[in-house]
């Protein structure tokens, strides 16, 4: 299993701290996952124009392929004017339409405010969906008071994240068994 | 129709494609030479032609995993080694091509085959092109669209007076050679929805439709905005044919065809698309309203027929070779068109 943290800004360090104690909980907790990190403020990636993902060179063209070869996906996403940041949705345009098929997608975000609360239910999740990606439903919700010198300090939020790993494990387990039974199924 | 060579009572025309994918057959994992590639491409054809199949065309894409960059050239060998045969492209990529170059390769492809040829003008779904041969993406549907006006142009007129965008005017110019009857077929290359379609119908051009697998219905949205486009700009749909052209695979039933092609189409679009199909929806090729032409003989007829009388269109064309399938497969699909398929289906749609 290929698990992907994505942090997806270029601004501020909120969303990589907790991208990186998320990552440190997967390897902890099941070390056979193979998990990688992606921080987009450390690739130059181009806008999308709507060519295949395949054809775009250097760092968009890495990020894509990895993001594409992964079973799951965990995205970091901060708040920026009431949605997520350009850097984020430019990832989702670069990627193809059924991008996230067969893929577990779980979310944890970092606001200046908890008035952002619904920015993921309102804005993230349509877009996941309409990739279809099979998301865990219960995102972690992490305010700019959870944070002191670049370590969360509310063991509220580092419970939630273990539960956020743990149902993108078990999900993307149980999710890529049914559907491989499914697919003998077919016989061919 | 007969502008367009085509006769339609002589029943729906059943034709072939390729891309000219130069992909690994992945039971083995192996993948033969480009030089033995195109020679089984041409052996393909002159197959197809002892099967009495209608109508052979060859695609260009200019990237990894392909072997007919020079499809004119491909085209023109399958040209010499078949005698009735209609043969085209599918597609030109018009956009990055120069309308007058492509014009007189195909006009002398027409005069080799002794009246045979025909052009099916794309914009590239694959883009690598672009950078190859120095064009901008962000022209893609400028390029497209002045390019194919140019070639329709050369196509009408023997004289030409233009100027454009993308190529140094043309004055006074005559493109030479003329085909064997002054001009040939020009068809817009579709990729399947509605808005694709309709800029083919104000073109007032033939449209071929490719598709990969849903219900046959949705595709016969396209092809009605494809007419009421023609008739909103005073064209004659009875008068410009449709082709469509999609995934085929026959074998003794549906469960063995789905086998024996789903690796080939699965592996092949992981490479050249990075993602695969998706089993579950191939699984459903085989329905009989599916537009892919998946399962044994007898269902593959009933599907094209129900195609047919869905569509009303002039022109079935079949991929079978995507993703490294074995020619010996190749070969057994064509016998299966030429013994059983094609009798019934000229049988059943013959105009008396």
């Amino acid at each position: 299993m290929k698990i992907v943290g994505l942090s997806g800004s270029n601004v501020g360090s909120k969303t990589r701290t907790a991208i990186d104690y998320t990552i440190q909980t997967v390897k902890q907790k099941y070390p056979d996952i193979e998990v990688a990190l992606i921080d987009l403020a450390e690739y130059d990636v181009q806008f999308s124009d709507g060519r295949n993902f395949l054809e775009y060179e250097g760092d968009t063209k890495y990020v894509a392929q990895t993001l594409m070869e992964a079973d799951a996906i965990i995205i970091g996403t901060p708040i920026f004017q009431a949605s997520i940041p350009a850097t984020l949705k430019n990832i989702f345009d670069l990627l193809p339409i059924n991008a996230f098929q067969d893929k577990i997608v779980s979310i944890l975000v970092t606001a200046g405010s908890a008035k952002h609360y619904l920015i993921v239910e309102q804005q993230l999740k349509p877009i996941l969906t309409y990739m279809k990606a099979q998301i865990v439903q219960t995102y972690v919700f992490i305010e700019e008071k959870d944070f002191y010198q670049k370590e969360i300090t509310n063991d509220d939020v580092l419970f939630r994240i273990n539960r956020l790993v743990e149902d993108t494990a078990v999900l993307t387990e149980t999710y890529t068994k049914i559907r491989e039974a499914k697919e003998a199924e077919y016989g061919f | 129709m007969k502008k367009y060579r085509i006769d339609e009572s002589d029943g729906l025309e059943f034709g072939i494609y390729t891309l000219g994918d130069h992909l690994p057959d992945p039971s083995t994992g192996e993948r033969i030479s480009a030089e033995q590639r195109i020679h089984e491409i041409i052996e393909y054809a002159k197959l197809a032609e002892q099967a009495g199949i209608d109508f052979f065309s060859v695609g260009e894409s200019h990237q990894e995993y392909f072997a007919t960059q020079a499809h004119a050239v491909v085209l023109s060998a399958i040209a010499q080694a078949t005698k009735k045969m209609k043969i085209a492209s599918s597609s030109t990529i018009i956009s990055t091509s120069d309308p007058v170059r492509v014009y007189e390769d195909f006009a002398t492809l027409d005069l080799i085959s002794n009246g045979r040829a025909e052009i099916i003008a794309g914009r590239a779904s694959r883009v690598g092109l672009y950078d190859l041969l120095g064009y901008n993406l962000r022209d893609y549907e400028a390029l497209f669209e002045e390019k194919f006006d140019l070639l329709c142009k050369i196509n009408e007129e023997e004289i030409i007076d233009w100027s454009g965008e993308f190529r140094p005017p043309l004055t006074n110019a005559k493109v030479l050679p003329r085909p064997q009857n002054g001009s040939m077929p020009i068809w817009r290359a579709v990729g399947g929805t509605p808005a694709s379609a309709i800029k083919a119908g104000y073109a007032g051009v033939p449209m071929f439709m490719a598709h990969l697998g849903g219900p046959a219905s949705i595709f016969k949205r396209t092809i009605d905005a494809y007419r009421e486009a023609l008739v909103h700009r005073g064209y004659d749909p009875t008068q410009l044919p449709v082709a469509t052209a999609g995934f085929f695979y026959a074998a003794e039933t549906s469960q063995q065809a789905l086998k024996e092609l789903y690796p080939h189409i699965n592996e092949g679009m992981k490479i050249t698309n990075g993602q695969g199909f998706p089993k579950q929806h191939f699984a459903q090729g085989i329905d009989p309203h599916n537009i892919m032409n998946i399962g044994s003989p007898q269902e593959i007829i009933e599907k094209i027929l129900y195609q047919h009388e869905l569509f009303g269109h002039q022109r079935y064309i079949a991929q079978i070779d995507f993703g490294g399938m074995p020619f010996d497969k190749l070969r057994k699909n064509i016998e299966l068109i030429g013994t059983e398929i094609l009798p019934a289906i000229k049988k059943y749609t013959r105009k008396k």
